[in-house]
């Protein structure tokens, strides 16, 4: 292989990396807003989950465990949002906020003793023979589980949001809650669903940073994914087709900005670290410019909260 | 349903005052609690955080200190917050305010005069307006989410503000340390105690208050921005401009950030470093909703919220328990004012509704 398109691989190997734990956030915030309901926590249970996942590998030696506990962990910090916003009826955006503010005040008390502990992260898999094969080997056979996994995921969610009963009644609640109210569908039950899942999927993302991408536990890592991922929905229209696309665009801009460094070009290193947030505003502008697609393609319902006798 | 809530045909007045202070009571239970899981004498540790760092006129100023930036930040939040307007990068504002401020008193470093301090101030919020109007912009002119823009240019004035100290702006004479040089005597906020730190930039956030009090209360923009928070569609027919309220809120809350952030690095810090702020923009959200949205409200909620930094800070000396208390603190906080509020506005029953009154 010569050095360029070893160069070239090693960038989109990295992209692929780096655009993952977006995918899962992303996706998980798609179907919580596809059921009407707007968490900005993001950013707070990707940490919960990336602290927690992290010291559940130390402790039990297994990154699978870690795993694991980081979505558990992640389905009960948005179990908590959950209460506060669809049966206390606090106010979405407010909440979500407060979550984003305890999960890294929180992931910082626990995490405290967990800081610069090595530890064996989640390993690629290492197909035999396919794994060899120059270029295509390291771009699609040499990636860890938790990459597979989330492009099944993206299909699942997919297919359960345009094909399925289940996915059909919560795109109806997340447009309409009166009306699937009237129809007699448990409107808050599965609003709480949806938030579940965006906490597990938001657990998973951090994981990922924790397990795979770093694999270290530092206060703050996530540094503005959360945000990133919520950008990516509105970014996507809410179709999850588009969240990949969106990921891996972002993945790139972030490596590419290490790549430049690397290659010796005098940049530095903050200015670079500005790219994604301004390719984050950059996009959002562009998609939004357009108020009547917005407007078509956002749950009708989305932030507003549900009262069945008001 | 297990829990059930029934609106009230009017919110309560009573509970509108008590819900923080029943609020404020749930958090200093979780905190015992906490403390108790940690192993620490709750009563100690309680005296430690809310108690030992006010116990002198020192811990007062420095109380105070903390507060100005808290208050100028939370007034401008809740002004915008009121009108359903989502400014939450204060924090950006802050450091971009603090970098024009800052830069300002860098360049006329050596030349000096008493025309300089004026100048900073003007310069910092200016600075922060200029942050703010751009989320402001690409609202009104692209219809873009003004949390996420705001946010996300947060992060790139802070990042702007790391080069700066680790480049061009890095004191020559520093041993390499990413700061500026210190500032000229005549660059700082002059000092109101004596023996304490207390500078004229707590003035500022009073008059900040008042100012917002008089905007919200006593003027017609004020009328228009809670308008159009409250009913859209009544605003609409009144021909009050969303625009505007966008733009207004912004400008006022970029204003007093930026003011905010000048106030550190012209009061306490006298020189510019990667860490104006610890976090001040974000706190003020919990400043801001803690007050109800109110400017009188959120003087007493930066109190508070600067207790909350100051009590972390001081168990981690006394006691040696990690300062990130302080976070946990402020999450649970913001989740209890949050959850409290629905006393106000329903009665909570519990167990299933009567069979046959529902609709």
């Amino acid at each position: 292989m010569s050095p360029e398109v070893e160069t070239l691989v090693a960038i989109l190997v990295a992209t692929l990396r780096a655009g993952t734990p977006l995918v899962f956030a992303a996706l998980g915030e798609l179907v919580t807003e596809k059921s009407g309901v707007l968490n900005l926590g993001i950013e707070g249970m990707m940490l919960i989950g990336a602290v927690a996942g992290f010291i559940a590998t130390v402790l039990t030696g297994c990154p699978f465990a870690g795993v694991v506990f980081a979505m558990l962990a992640g389905t009960l910090v948005s179990l908590l949002f959950g209460f506060l916003t669809l049966t206390l009826l606090t106010n979405q955006v407010a909440t979500g906020l407060a979550l984003t503010i305890f999960g890294i005040g929180l992931s910082a008390f626990v995490g405290l003793g967990y800081i610069g502990t090595p530890i064996q992260g989640l390993q690629p898999l290492a197909v035999p023979f396919l794994g060899e094969i120059p270029v295509l080997g390291p771009l699609l056979f040499r990636h860890d589980p938790l990459v597979y996994l989330s492009l099944a995921l993206l299909a699942a969610v997919a297919w359960f949001l345009a094909r399925t009963r289940a996915g059909l009644v919560l795109r109806a609640v997340g447009e309409s809650h009166e009306a699937a109210h009237a129809i007699g569908y448990p409107v808050i039950a599965i609003r709480y669903l949806a938030v579940m899942f965006g906490g597990a999927m938001s657990g998973l993302a951090g994981a990922y940073l924790s397990l795979v991408y770093t694999p270290q536990w530092t206060e703050n890592m996530t540094a503005g994914r959360g945000w990133i991922a919520l950008a990516l929905v509105v970014f996507a229209t809410w179709r999850p087709a588009r969240v990949l696309l969106g990921a891996y665009l972002f993945g790139g801009i972030t490596i590419v900005g290490l790549h430049i460094q690397a290659a010796g070009f005098e940049a530095s290193s903050h200015l670079l670290a500005m790219l994604p947030y301004l390719a984050t505003i950059l996009v959002l502008v562009l998609i939004s410019r357009d108020a009547t697609r917005i407007r078509l393609n956002a749950p009708a319902a989305l932030g507003k909260p549900f009262h069945p006798d008001a | 349903m297990w829990l059930r809530l029934e609106p009230r045909a009017q919110a309560s007045r009573r509970l509108r005052t008590a819900a923080p202070l029943i609020a404020l009571a749930l958090t200093l239970a979780s905190g015992t609690v906490l403390f108790g899981a940690l192993g620490q004498n709750p009563i100690l540790a309680l005296h430690t955080f809310f108690i030992r760092p006010i116990d002198s006129l020192y811990g007062l100023s420095e109380l105070a200190i903390k507060a100005a930036p808290l208050a100028l930040c939370a007034v401008g939040l809740a002004i915008g917050f009121r009108g359903n307007v989502w400014n939450i990068g204060a924090e950006g504002q802050l450091t971009m305010g603090a970098i024009c401020g800052g830069g300002l008193a860098l360049a006329f470093y050596g030349a000096e005069g008493p025309w300089l301090l004026p100048l900073m101030v003007l310069a910092g919020g200016l600075g922060g307006m200029a942050w703010g109007a751009i989320p402001a912009l690409l609202k009104t002119r692209f219809n873009a989410n003004e949390i996420l823009t705001s946010l996300m240019l947060s992060y790139v004035a802070i990042q702007l503000l790391g080069y700066l100290v680790h480049g061009p702006w890095r004191d020559p004479e520093g041993y390499n340390f990413p700061e500026t040089r210190l500032f000229g005597e005549q660059a700082l906020l002059p000092v109101l105690l004596e023996d304490t730190r207390l500078h004229a930039g707590v003035v500022l956030a009073l008059i900040a208050v008042g100012l917002g009090w008089l905007l919200l209360s006593r003027s017609f923009a004020g009328f228009q921005i809670k308008v159009v928070g409250q009913a859209p569609a009544a605003a609409a027919y009144a021909g009050f401009s969303r625009g505007r309220v966008v733009w207004l809120s912004f400008l006022i809350g970029g204003g007093l950030a930026g003011i905010a952030g000048l106030g550190e690095v012209a009061g306490p810090m006298g020189q510019l470093n990667p860490t104006v702020s610890p976090g001040y923009g974000f706190a003020a959200i919990i400043c801001a909703f803690l007050g109800r949205l109110h400017p009188f409200g959120v003087l007493l909620a930066s109190l508070l919220l600067a207790l909350l930094f100051l009590g972390g800070e001081s168990l981690q000396m006394h006691l040696n328990l990690p300062l990130a208390i302080t976070g946990v603190f402020q999450g649970l906080l913001l989740f209890f004012v949050l959850a409290c509020d629905v006393f106000v506005r329903y009665r909570v029953r519990f167990g299933r509704a009567a069979v046959g009154l529902a609709p």
